[in-house]
C-alpha cells in the first residue's frame, strides 16, 4: 500500500457506510416492486407479449395487483391460476396454496438453474479461450440497430476490445416494461431486450473463439426495469452490468425507494450469475467538480460496496466506478488524478475498478483531447485500474466514428505497451499521499453526516451529484409495495439460501 | 478601383504565406493498399486539394482504410466579401446587475423553468446553466437571488413541461437538447414550441403572450430560432451569465 492510509480511518469509513446503508437495506428487505415481481415471472419462464406488444409479465403483474394485491407476491396467484392467460387471479389457500408453491419453486428453480449453467459455461469458455489480462479495454457500441451493432462489436473485439458495452436507447430507463424481440431502431443506443442480449452474446462467442480471448458483454441493469434486465442478463450470459445504487435516482429522477428495492434484487441475481457490476460514480463528476466532489465519489463507492456485499456480491464482482474529470487547466491536475485513482485502488484492492475517461473537459480540439485521453490511459496503467473505458477524442462532438474508435484503441495499446508494469515503479510522494488522505477524511465526514441524517435525506439534500431527489419524488414510487406477512418470492428464497 | 470593390484574397496558411496547405483525415470503405491510396488522392483532388499526398493510411479491419492527407487548397477566399457577423444583441451583465434590473423593473422574481425534453437524458447542459455550481467559473441561475429556478431534469414530457410552466407562471422556459441522433433535438424542440403555442392562445395575437422559449445544445448551428419556433438558441460554451443577461434584455427592458 503506497499511500500509507490510516487503517483506522478506512475502518471508520466502512462502518459509517454500513450504518448509513442499514435502514435502506431494511426497507428493501420488507418491500417489493412491480419489476421485482415481473422478474420472478421471467425466471419462471414467462416470455412474450400480447397482441399490443405489452409483455405478458406486465399484464400478469398488473392483473394480480388489481385483483389480489402485490403484497403477497405474484408467484402464488400466478401458479394457482388454471389458465393464467385469462388474467383472472386469486390468492390460493390450503392444499391449493401448497400445490401453487410447489409449482412456483420448481419453475423459478429451473430459471435459476439456467443462470447457474450460464455461469459454468462462462467459466469453461474463459478456460478455453483465455481471460485477457487487466486492464480490460471497454468499448461502447451504440447504433440503435442490433444487426448493425453486431459487426461493429466484432470489429472492435478484433481491434483489441475486451469488453463490449451495448449502450441502451436513451429513454429506456424510464420504460416500465422491457421491449420484446430483436430491435432495429433506438435513440443514441439499442434497446435492451432478451433477444438482443442473446444475439450479441452469440456473436461475441463466435469472435472469442476466433481470437482465442473471451470477449465480455455488458449492458445496463438500471432504470425502472432493473430487476428484470438483471434477470435477462443472467439468463443470456451477459458478463458485466451497469448497476449503481443511486444513479437512477440522481440522473433519471427515479424514485429513491423504488431504486433501492429494485437494486437489492438485481444484485442478488448478479451475485448468483457471476456478473460483475459496474457502478456509476463517474457520473457525479459530470455535474459536480472533480476536485471538490472527489469525496462524494468515494462515499458512494463505499455505499455501493456495502449494498453489494449485503446482496451477496463478492469483491471480485464490484466494478466500482470513478473518472478522470479534473479540469486540465488546473496546475498539478494529473497528480491529483493519480491521487484519486490510487486512493480508490487501495481502498478496494480486490475490486475490478472501472475507470472512465474525460468527457467534461473535451473541448472539440480533438488533438488536445487525444493527448488528454493518453494521460487518462497512463493514469489507469500507473494506478492498476482494472477496466478502462476507452476515451474518444471526438467526445461531445458526435457518436464515435469507426476511425475515432480505431485511433482510441491505438492510443490505449501504445500506453499499455509502453508503460507495462509501471505501477510497480510508481511510488507516490507527499503531494499525492496528502491529497489522498484528505479525500478520505472528507469522505468520513460526509458519511458521518449521511449516517446521522439518513441516506434518503442526504439524497434529498443533493449530497450526490449536486441534484436534490426527495424520497417520495421521482418516477415509479407507485410500483413499490410493502410485503405482507404471507409474502412469497421463490426467487429470493433460493438466492438468499445460497451459501 | 474603389474601396467597395477592393478584394482581400486569402488562402490557408501552413508555414508560408500563400502556401494554401491544409490537412484532412477520413475513412474509405475499401481494403488498405495502393489502390485505396489512389482513391483517397482522387477524393482529395475533387475536394480542391492539388497537389495532395497521402501521408498516412492504415487498415481498420479488412474492409476499411483510414487516411491522413495533406494538400494545397485550390480554392480562394475573398475575405473582404465576408461580413462581420452580428455580435451579441444584448449587454453582458454581472449577477448583481441582473438582480438589480429584475428587482427594479420587474418588481418580483423572474421565474425560469428548465428541462431536458423528450428522450434526452443528458442534463449536463441545463445543469451547467441552472445549478448553483454553474459552468466555466460562473454560478448558475439558481445562484441569482432575483431568479426563481425550477429545474425539471431529464426526459421531461412536453405536456408536463407546459403544465409546469403554467403552474408556476414561468417568464422563460429553458430547454437543453444534446442527443442529435436522427435529428431528435430539432424534432423535440419544434414539438415543444408547438405545444406552447397551443397552450398559450394569446401567443398568436402578437406580443409574446407566452413564456420566452430558449433552447440550448451543441448542434443547433444549422437552424434559426424561427425555424424552431423559439426565441433564442444558445450553442456550446454558453455561460449562465450570458443566459441571465439575455433574460434581462428580452424580458425586463424599461
Amino acid at each position: 500500500m503506497k499511500l500509507g492510509l490510516d487503517p483506522a480511518v478506512v475502518r471508520k469509513a466502512r462502518e459509517l457506510a454500513a450504518r448509513a446503508a442499514e435502514p435502506v437495506i431494511e426497507m428493501a428487505r420488507t418491500h417489493t416492486t412491480v419489476s421485482v415481481e415481473r422478474a420472478v415471472l421471467r425466471l419462471a419462464g414467462v416470455t412474450g407479449a400480447d397482441a399490443d406488444g405489452i409483455p405478458w409479465v406486465n399484464r400478469v403483474v398488473d392483473a394480480v395487483r388489481d385483483q389480489v394485491g402485490l403484497e403477497h407476491g405474484v408467484a402464488l396467484p400466478f401458479f394457482a391460476a388454471e389458465n393464467w392467460r385469462s388474467l383472472k387471479f386469486g390468492l390460493p389457500a390450503g392444499t391449493e396454496r401448497d400445490l401453487a408453491l410447489l409449482r412456483a419453486r420448481e419453475a423459478v428453480g429451473a430459471g435459476v438453474a439456467r443462470i447457474d449453467r450460464n455461469r459454468a459455461d462462462r467459466d469453461r469458455l474463459l478456460a478455453r479461450h483465455g481471460d485477457p489480462g487487466k486492464p480490460w479495454i471497454y468499448l461502447i457500441v451504440a447504433t440503435g440497430d442490433i444487426h448493425e451493432d453486431i459487426p461493429q462489436a466484432q470489429a472492435a473485439a478484433r481491434e483489441g476490445a475486451d469488453v463490449i458495452a451495448v449502450i441502451r436507447s436513451t429513454g429506456q430507463s424510464l420504460l416500465d416494461y422491457v421491449p420484446e424481440g430483436a430491435t432495429r431502431q433506438g435513440y443514441a443506443g439499442t434497446y435492451a431486450t432478451q433477444e438482443n442480449f442473446r444475439l450479441m452474446r452469440a456473436a461475441l462467442d463466435e469472435v472469442s473463439a476466433e481470437l482465442g480471448r473471451y470477449v465480455r458483454l455488458t449492458n445496463y441493469a438500471s432504470g425502472l426495469c432493473m430487476p428484470e434486465i438483471a434477470t435477462l442478463a443472467g439468463l443470456e450470459r451477459l458478463d458485466m452490468m451497469l448497476n449503481d445504487c443511486m444513479y437512477g435516482i440522481i440522473f433519471r429522477d427515479i424514485n429513491p425507494r423504488r431504486t433501492f428495492v429494485d437494486q437489492r434484487f438485481s444484485r442478488q441475481i448478479h451475485a448468483r450469475a457471476g456478473i460483475v457490476i459496474n457502478t456509476g460514480e463517474d457520473n457525479y463528476l459530470t455535474t459536480a467538480d472533480a476536485i471538490d466532489a472527489a469525496h462524494t465519489v468515494v462515499a458512494s463507492q463505499l455505499l455501493n460496496e456495502r449494498f453489494g456485499h449485503e446482496a451477496g456480491l463478492a469483491d471480485a464482482q464490484l466494478g466500482l466506478g470513478h473518472a478522470f474529470e479534473i479540469n486540465p487547466q488546473i496546475p498539478d491536475s494529473f497528480r491529483l488524478e493519480l491521487a484519486h485513482a490510487q486512493l480508490v485502488r487501495e481502498l478496494f484492492p480486490d475490486a475490478p475498478l472501472k475507470y472512465m475517461p474525460p468527457t467534461k473537459h473535451m473541448t472539440g480540439n480533438i488533438f488536445a483531447g487525444y493527448l488528454l485521453d493518453a494521460f487518462f490511459n497512463l493514469a489507469g496503467v500507473m494506478t492498476g485500474q482494472s477496466i478502462i473505458l476507452i476515451g474518444m477524442m471526438t467526445e461531445g462532438i458526435h457518436t464515435p466514428w469507426l476511425s475515432d474508435r480505431d485511433l482510441a484503441l491505438e492510443n490505449v495499446r501504445y500506453v499499455r505497451r509502453a508503460a507495462g508494469d509501471l505501477s510497480e515503479d510508481f511510488t507516490p510522494g507527499p503531494f499525492i499521499r496528502e491529497r489522498a488522505a484528505r479525500v478520505l477524511s472528507e469522505t468520513v465526514d460526509l458519511l458521518h453526516r449521511v449516517a446521522g441524517d439518513g441516506l434518503l435525506d442526504a439524497i434529498a439534500d443533493g449530497v450526490f451529484g449536486v441534484t436534490r431527489r426527495p424520497a417520495d419524488g421521482g418516477r415509479g414510487l407507485d410500483g413499490v409495495v410493502e410485503k405482507a406477512g404471507d409474502y412469497v418470492n421463490p426467487a429470493t428464497e433460493i438466492l438468499e439460501a445460497a451459501p | 478601383m474603389t474601396v467597395e470593390t477592393m478584394k482581400q484574397i486569402i488562402r490557408p496558411y501552413g508555414d508560408t504565406t500563400g502556401d494554401a496547405m491544409i490537412q484532412v483525415s477520413f475513412t474509405l470503405p475499401v481494403p488498405h493498399g495502393p489502390r485505396a491510396d489512389l482513391a483517397a488522392l482522387q477524393l482529395a483532388g475533387k475536394m480542391g486539394l492539388d497537389p495532395a499526398s497521402v501521408v498516412h493510411s492504415k487498415a481498420m479491419g479488412p474492409d476499411f482504410t483510414f487516411f491522413i492527407v495533406y494538400g494545397k487548397a485550390t480554392h480562394l477566399i475573398d475575405y473582404a466579401g465576408i461580413e462581420v457577423p452580428e455580435g451579441r444583441e444584448f449587454e453582458l451583465l454581472t449577477p448583481a446587475q441582473v438582480n438589480a434590473a429584475v428587482k427594479a423593473r420587474l418588481g418580483r422574481r423572474l421565474v425560469v423553468v428548465g428541462a431536458c425534453i423528450g428522450t434526452d437524458a443528458h442534463t449536463v447542459g441545463i445543469d451547467a446553466i441552472l445549478n448553483v455550481k454553474g459552468f466555466a467559473g460562473e454560478k448558475g441561475l439558481e445562484y441569482y437571488r432575483e431568479i426563481e429556478v425550477h429545474n425539471l431534469g431529464a426526459q421531461v414530457a412536453v405536456g408536463d413541461l407546459v403544465a409546469r410552466a403554467k403552474a408556476v407562471d414561468a417568464d422563460a422556459v429553458l430547454v437543453s437538447q444534446v442527443v442529435t441522433q436522427k435529428s431528435a433535438h430539432i424534432h423535440n424542440t419544434k414539438q415543444m414550441a408547438a405545444a406552447f403555442a397551443e397552450a398559450y392562445p394569446t401567443s398568436l395575437t402578437g406580443g409574446l403572450g407566452r413564456p420566452l422559449l430558449i433552447v440550448g445544445g451543441p448542434r443547433f448551428d444549422t437552424v434559426t430560432p424561427s425555424d424552431l419556433g423559439v426565441d433564442r438558441i444558445f450553442g456550446k460554451g454558453t455561460t449562465p451569465g450570458e443566459v441571465a443577461s439575455y433574460l434581462v434584455h428580452a424580458l425586463v427592458r424599461e
